[in-house]
């Protein structure tokens, strides 16, 4: 079977700052793979080099088998069938939730008003937001902007999601929230690539986590063995310092 | 309660003090040797009433080209701003315009660009409309004030940050749409209260429009001081000018007050 999105050995710095240093990884149709990881240790450029929000010095990024990276393809085309969600939610705070939603499906796919319309309410109210809609960003908890901006990114029928620490942001009682919307979109088969801090969920939900350290894959594995046993040292001592505040 | 106490005793304070300032004036101006020479050519109050709506008639002039300039103005700045905010390499030419443009009008007083546009054009010979010094005099204004209002938008674009671009962009818009549902909404918002006090120069520098022709206020307040040997049409000029830009003045100050509460 081919894989949905492969990196091969990936490069990118960011003038002296080499963030990318030959990473490969390999994800499957409807798998979500977690990337753990000190801050800085380039989970979240990973996911931006994925979306083209940066380009990549060297290597390769195949979405179902054909280069995405090369700098002839357009990059918009790409980014409707790769979703991106941010840490910092993102959402554009003069629009409401509703229009949040349904910018892209219209400047972008250009579907029928009625259709458009029918699609973003059906979202909110699969994620538990159909009485939000009409609020402004700044009139919503963390936890529901950052759903908003989950939906944003679904409204446009994504094949892959990358989530880039979409908790970190969030007080600790609203993270729940948004993380049992990922646990839903896992269970309706969306393929995903999850960059986080929460060790918990990550050991709970994910398919596989992939261990970073200075812009390699240093690690990868099923949750159980990589949290049980890693092989590495350094996976070791991540996961000690980590696990202890846990 | 001693709050209430203290601000009471500010305002007595601010009111004696101003009282006495005022008095003082009053009472030490007319003391200078010229001044009843003054009094009776700068402040004749007979000389203004019968000068008065003459000077308000050229007035409505100074609105009109105040009118048609300001919407040119705000199109053609916003122009300006985005080819200096054009990033494609392939687009430098255009931002190299906006760059030079924007020095070279910042850099000359407006005067001169009125001398040069306003009798320098209709020099060229051109058929009737296209001579008139009202039509050049307004050029000349709309390109120079888009400069500062070039700048005014760009402050507000450069304002907006970067991860408002990236998430637009990640939806697939183009760089067009991210510019116009996302970056430029938010912009403009931001600017409208500093974009206002160009808003009230241009209203003043109207005026520098008679340079080259247009009998508008300050023109026809010269003409009546000549006729006259008295310079108290000045003054009412002046009046005329004040009773706009104090108004404006004030209300862009309390949308500026507004805007910062929002923000806090």
């Amino acid at each position: 079977m081919r894989a949905k999105l492969q990196l091969v050995d990936v490069w990118k710095s960011f003038g002296d700052n080499s963030v990318c240093n030959g990473i490969n990884l390999t994800v499957e149709t409807g798998e979500l793979v977690c990337l753990i990881g000190a801050s800085g240790s380039g989970k979240s450029t990973i996911l931006r080099c994925i979306n083209l929000l940066e380009p990549i010095d060297d290597g390769q990024i195949l979405l179902d088998g054909a280069d995405i990276s090369a700098s002839e393809l357009d990059p918009r085309s790409i980014r409707q069938r790769v979703g991106l969600v941010f840490q910092s939610f993102n959402l554009f705070p003069h629009m409401t939730a509703l229009e949040n939603v349904q910018l892209a499906p219209r400047r972008v796919l250009r579907r029928p008003e009625v259709e458009i319309r029918k699609q973003a309410e059906e979202l909110f109210e699969r994620f538990g937001l159909a009485d939000r809609m009409k609020y402004y960003p700044d009139q919503l908890s963390g936890g529901q902007q950052q759903r908003v901006a989950i939906i944003r990114a679904l409204a446009m029928t994504p094949e892959v999601m990358l989530l880039d620490e979409i908790t970190s942001a969030l007080d600790p009682e609203l993270v729940g929230e948004v993380l049992d919307v990922v646990r839903r979109l896992k269970s309706e088969g969306m393929t995903m690539i999850l960059a986080t801090h929460e060790m918990a969920f990550a050991r709970e939900a994910a398919d596989r986590v992939c261990f970073l350290d200075q812009g390699r894959v240093i690690e990868e594995g099923p949750p159980e063995v990589m949290f049980k046993s890693p092989r590495e040292a350094r996976t070791r001592a991540f996961l000690q310092r980590v696990l202890v505040t846990l | 309660m001693l709050e209430a106490r203290q601000r009471r005793r500010g305002i007595a304070v601010a009111a004696l003090s101003t009282a006495l300032t005022v008095a003082a004036l009053i009472i030490l101006i007319p003391l200078a040797p010229g001044w009843e020479k003054v009094r009776k050519s700068f402040f004749d109050g007979e000389i203004l009433i019968k000068t008065f709506p003459r000077l308000v008639e050229a007035f409505l002039i100074d609105i009109a080209v105040f009118a048609w300039c300001a919407p040119l103005i705000a199109i053609w700045g916003l122009v300006i701003a985005l080819c200096r905010d054009a990033r494609s390499p392939s687009l430098y030419p255009l931002r190299l315009f906006a760059i030079i443009y924007n020095d070279l009008f910042r850099g000359v007083p407006i005067i001169l660009v009125i001398y040069l546009l306003g009798f320098g054009i209709p020099g060229l010979g051109l058929p009737r409309p296209w001579n008139s010094p009202y039509i050049w005099g307004s050029v000349a204004l709309i390109l120079s004030y888009s400069a500062y209002v070039a700048e005014v938008y760009r402050s507000g674009i450069e304002s907006v940050h970067e991860s408002q671009r990236a998430a637009a962009k990640s939806l697939g818009l183009s760089h067009a749409d991210v510019m116009r549902f996302v970056v430029l909404p938010q912009a403009i918002r931001r600017v409208i209260p500093a974009s206002m006090n160009n808003l009230i120069s241009l209203q003043k520098d109207v005026a520098l429009i008679s340079f080259v022709g247009p009998v508008e206020v300050l023109r026809q307040a010269g003409i009546e001081k000549s006729l006259l040997a008295n310079f108290t049409p000045y003054v009412g000029a002046a009046i005329l000018f004040l009773a706009v830009t104090v108004p404006a003045t004030r209300a862009v100050d309390r949308m500026m007050t507004r805007q910062k509460l929002q923000r806090s």
